[in-house]
């Protein structure tokens, strides 16, 4: 008795091995390496410019390596051989290469090809490990529905205008008053209003002389307000946040109105806080007409690569810039064309319509404005090299359609190629109107010499641990004491296997909840041996004891870790960042456990005692008690 | 093997017990926690010197450029400086102190971190924290009083919040700073205390099946004495590593660790003696644990 089937244990032998596999890559070290990129999606970076930037770091003196082109020439990698040179290089080629390109701090997997085919890559590290910046925004809400309510105003004061209706409008919080003079009037107003905003909550309400009608917003509407000023915001933190060089950025949403930015590898928060904190705009002109003086028009380049060179005559002046845009949403028309449609607040209507109204069949330019930087480098009196970043605004044209008929408060941009095109419109458009005001609630910056530290004594602590236990579990358990430390290893292995498999990020907690598995891990076995022990003093034969320790120790084990990874799963749906690191490493570490010690550890003792004559278990402690029996039936 | 008298000796480990909780608490009112960053809000920052730092001297640099409140004090070794600001300041303050700070010395200074956290934050992370704990506490008795039966579930919950007071009532007395990894370890012993306690109650259950002419006491006591062994390991080998943690694993682990040492510790002890005391006192019998053949069945389609 007690021996597995074959299947049963080459399904373990394979599942150990997809483990070693897929764990392996956390074995080789990332190289320090640089990123290239253009500045502008459209910049490509060839042999020519590698060759710059490979003479400028020999000139300064900086060993590199492996330097490859990625991404169809989009971006290029230089591996460099000294991490303690990574941020100077950063800046000699910065420098080389001029603000027509991003050059951005990474690290170079060094995965060897044959991991690489099985789609085995190492765990990331967290910005705890790694270094870099981690900012928490918050979106203002009250500033977002307020807008929306301002919006509401003036559009329903139109269009009773526009209806003769007379009455008196006022905003009440999230409610807009309108008071009248007649029950007519509010009847005519309602209807107005119905037609217009369908989603508000209209209430009669009757005073003296007065007949008032309210209009609330639901609170469906002010989520979707505040839905929209997030995802907007989101947008616009994802263009800029590439714009800062981080190979990897994160930019997420969090909860209902914050968002989330992980930069690793920046040092400079103030930097990247000016980056963030930007204001990106739009502006609305006419095309200048051919025979326009040259002091009333500028010339302008398309923004998307498509048209790459060709240029706009705009008209100098500006009829509305993207504080007016409301929103602006991609879609298709009656005939399923893409179009864009695009809602500006009261005021903006008024003055597209009043410039639109003389000018139709002439072209509207839609200019995106981008703040950039160009970076000076400049020698002060003491004859140091000082770095200064002038601010300079980049203006490129979106589109310029045609004026169809005069336009109002919402209006649509059709004759666009593809539904691609439409949404890339309608997002640049977005990204360029004024979102809803944000403030930094939280903000965590690790140098890079501290994430270091911080690998260092967490593997330290790990190796240490595990080392105490595999000790003691030896000294304890003997024989059996070595398949649980087995056991115990392929735990570990297929722990950081499985949670490099997930993508899963490591954290300094993280390496605590890795180190907590390991000396909770044994537990199972703990149990598993305290059962076969007691089996043998009650003069179960060696056999038998081993069979019935493994049965019965099993619901105890379930039962006890089911329970623990419903806490486990409460972390993770509370938990931020770093504690959720903890609660996937533990969930992830409950389960690979209970497979290591139920399945792992009974293989080792099959394939030791199985299926042979035993006359005591080297188990610790009971040995004698096992001895003695022998002994007495002798 | 005979039963060591466990339940004997109740009544002095609910004196231990019912005295520790009984401090924890009052410390927890008069002293409160030294509510980490994490929770209060405020601006932190970690600096290195290249040499050793005079703290005086950078308590006075701070004072002149009117940081007013700020808490300097020396982190692990006498290089590196902790300063906290406390709420209030904005988010731009960290890195002009550090400017501040280099212009203020011949010395090198390297940042080593800077954390800001918005008030908004703080309170709620606070909440958020309290929800979790309850509804773990809440979920985990669901489930003993659906595996088990209730006496069993109450027993568990009470000796759980009996671990987390006492930890908590640890952290308040000792003034040790508590942080985001601190309530997450907190988490983690409720996890790991509950283990223990399902060890216990699984075999106490099993033998108030088989055992017969035995009365609860005599049967809970046969029960811990043979779950003792395990216990002990158990809780030795986590320990083991958790020391390792705490010694090893640097300045920002420190806390975590030192929480789920004195909770694993702890949590051992309540399993043993809170959470059987609670079941002895609400009268367990094997009336409790009779169960249908069909859990029997169910067991049976759990074997590997």
């Amino acid at each position: 008795m007690n021996r597995y089937p074959l299947w049963k244990n080459l399904l373990i032998l394979t599942v150990v091995a997809c483990g070693i596999y897929y764990a392996a890559p956390n074995l080789y070290a990332p190289d320090p390496a640089l990123q290239i990129a253009g500045a502008s999606s459209a910049q490509q970076i060839d042999e020519r410019i590698m060759r710059r930037a490979e003479e400028a770091l020999t000139d300064a003196g900086i060993g590199f390596f492996g330097e490859t082109l990625q991404a169809q020439g989009k971006s290029a990698l230089l591996r460099l051989s000294d991490r303690e040179q990574q941020l100077r290089a950063q800046a000699v080629l910065a420098r080389e290469l001029g603000d027509g390109f991003i050059v951005a701090l990474n690290l170079a997997p060094t995965t060897p090809d044959w991991l690489v085919q099985g789609g085995a890559s190492p765990m990331k590290l967290g910005l705890d490990l790694s270094g870099g910046v981690h900012f928490k925004l918050e979106v203002d809400v009250e500033a977002a529905t307020e807008r929306k309510m301002g919006q509401y105003e003036t559009a329903i004061k139109k269009r009773l205008r526009e209806e003769r209706i007379r009455g008196r409008l006022s905003l009440d919080g999230r409610r807009v008053v309108m008071q009248f003079r007649s029950e007519e009037d509010r009847e005519a107003a309602r209807r107005e209003v119905v037609d217009l905003y369908p989603e508000l909550f209209l209430d009669r309400v009757d005073g003296d002389d007065i007949w008032a009608l309210h209009a609330d917003v639901t609170d469906q509407t002010i989520k979707e307000v505040i839905d929209y000023a997030v995802a907007q915001n989101l947008t616009t933190m994802r263009n800029r946040v590439n714009e800062l060089g981080v190979s990897e950025p994160l930019v997420q949403r969090q909860g209902q109105n914050r968002i989330v930015v992980e930069l690793p590898g920046i040092q400079d928060t103030a930097e990247a806080k000016r980056i963030l904190g930007k204001v990106a705009n739009l502006q609305f002109r006419l095309v200048a007409e051919a025979n326009a003086p040259v002091s009333e028009r500028q010339k302008f380049e398309y923004r998307s690569p498509d048209r790459g060179g060709i240029t706009e005559w705009l008209e100098r002046d500006v009829i509305i810039t993207g504080e007016s845009v409301s929103n602006a949403q991609a879609g298709f028309d009656q005939n399923g064309q893409p179009k864009v449609l695009i809602s500006l607040d009261g005021e903006g209507g008024m003055l597209m319509s009043r410039a639109t109204r003389a000018n139709i069949k002439r072209r509207m330019g839609v200019l995106f404005i981008e703040r950039k930087y160009k970076t000076r480098y400049e020698l002060n009196e003491a004859g140091e090299e000082v770095v200064t970043r002038i601010p300079l605004d980049e203006k490129k044209l979106l589109t310029a359609p045609v004026i169809q008929s005069a336009l109002g408060a919402q209006f649509q941009i059709t004759g666009l190629d593809n539904p691609a095109e439409a949404s890339e419109l309608a997002l640049m458009l977005r990204a360029g109107a004024l979102a809803a005001p944000i403030t930094f609630v939280e903000e965590r910056t690790v140098g890079p010499s501290l994430g270091a530290e911080n690998i260092e004594l967490g593997m330290k602590s790990v190796q240490v641990g595990l080392a105490l236990v595999v000790l003691f579990m030896a000294a304890y358990y003997r024989v059996f004491g070595v398949a649980a430390v087995l056991a115990l290893s392929a735990n570990l292995v297929l722990l950081v296997g499985i949670m490099s498999v997930l993508g899963a990020t490591l954290t300094l907690p993280g390496i605590a909840g890795i180190v907590l598995t390991v000396g909770m891990a044994v537990d199972a076995n703990v149990l598993i041996f305290s059962r076969i022990r007691e089996e043998i003093k009650k003069g179960s034969s060696p056999q038998t004891a081993i069979d019935t320790g493994f049965d019965r120790a099993l619901v105890t084990i379930v039962d006890a870790n089911i329970t623990t990874l419903i806490v486990a799963i409460i972390l993770y749906a509370i938990g931020t960042g770093p504690i959720k690191g903890f609660a996937v490493t533990l969930s992830v570490g409950i389960m690979t456990s209970m497979f290591s010690a139920i399945m792992g550890t009974r293989a080792l003792v099959n394939l030791i005692y199985g299926g042979r004559r035993v006359k005591a278990l080297s188990i610790g402690g009971v040995a004698r008690v096992a001895d003695e029996q022998a002994g007495a039936s002798a | 093997m005979k039963a060591l008298p466990f339940m004997k000796w109740r009544w002095l480990a609910v004196a231990f017990s019912a005295t520790a909780i009984l401090s924890a608490i009052v410390s927890l009112s008069i002293k409160e926690l030294n509510w980490g960053l994490d929770f209060t809000g405020g601006t932190l920052v970690e600096v290195a010197y290249s040499e050793s730092a005079d703290l005086s001297a950078i308590r006075k640099v701070l004072e002149r450029e009117g940081y007013d409140g700020a808490i300097v004090v020396s982190f692990g070794t006498d290089r590196d400086v902790l300063v906290r600001l406390p709420d209030g300041y904005s988010d731009q303050q960290g890195a002009l102190m550090v400017d501040r700070l280099r212009a203020n010395t011949d010395m090198d200074v390297e940042l080593r971190r800077i954390e800001f956290v918005g008030p908004q934050v703080g309170d709620e992370l606070r909440d958020d924290g309290g929800i979790a704990m309850l509804t773990a506490l809440g979920l985990v008795m669901l489930y003993v009083a659906f595996r088990f039966q209730i006496k069993f579930a109450l027993g568990a919950v009470i000796a759980l919040a009996h671990d987390v007071i006492f930890t908590l009532g640890f952290f308040s007395l000792t003034g040790l700073e508590f942080d985001l990894t601190v309530l997450a370890a907190l988490l983690a012993v409720v996890g790991y205390s509950l283990n223990d306690t399902i060890v216990v109650s699984d075999r106490i259950r099993e033998n108030l099946r088989i055992i017969r002419r035995a009365s609860p006491g005599e049967v809970i006591d046969v029960s811990l004495t043979e779950t003792l062994g395990r216990t002990l390991v158990t809780s030795l080998t986590t320990l083991l590593v958790l020391a390792a943690l705490a010694l090893l694993g640097g300045e920002m682990i420190f806390g975590f660790a030192v929480a789920l040492l004195v909770g694993v510790a702890i949590g051992t002890y309540s399993s043993i003696y809170i959470a059987a005391t609670t079941l002895l006192q609400l009268k367990v019998s094997k009336a409790d644990v009779m169960i249908p053949e069909r859990e029997g069945a169910d067991q049976e389609g759990l074997l590997p």
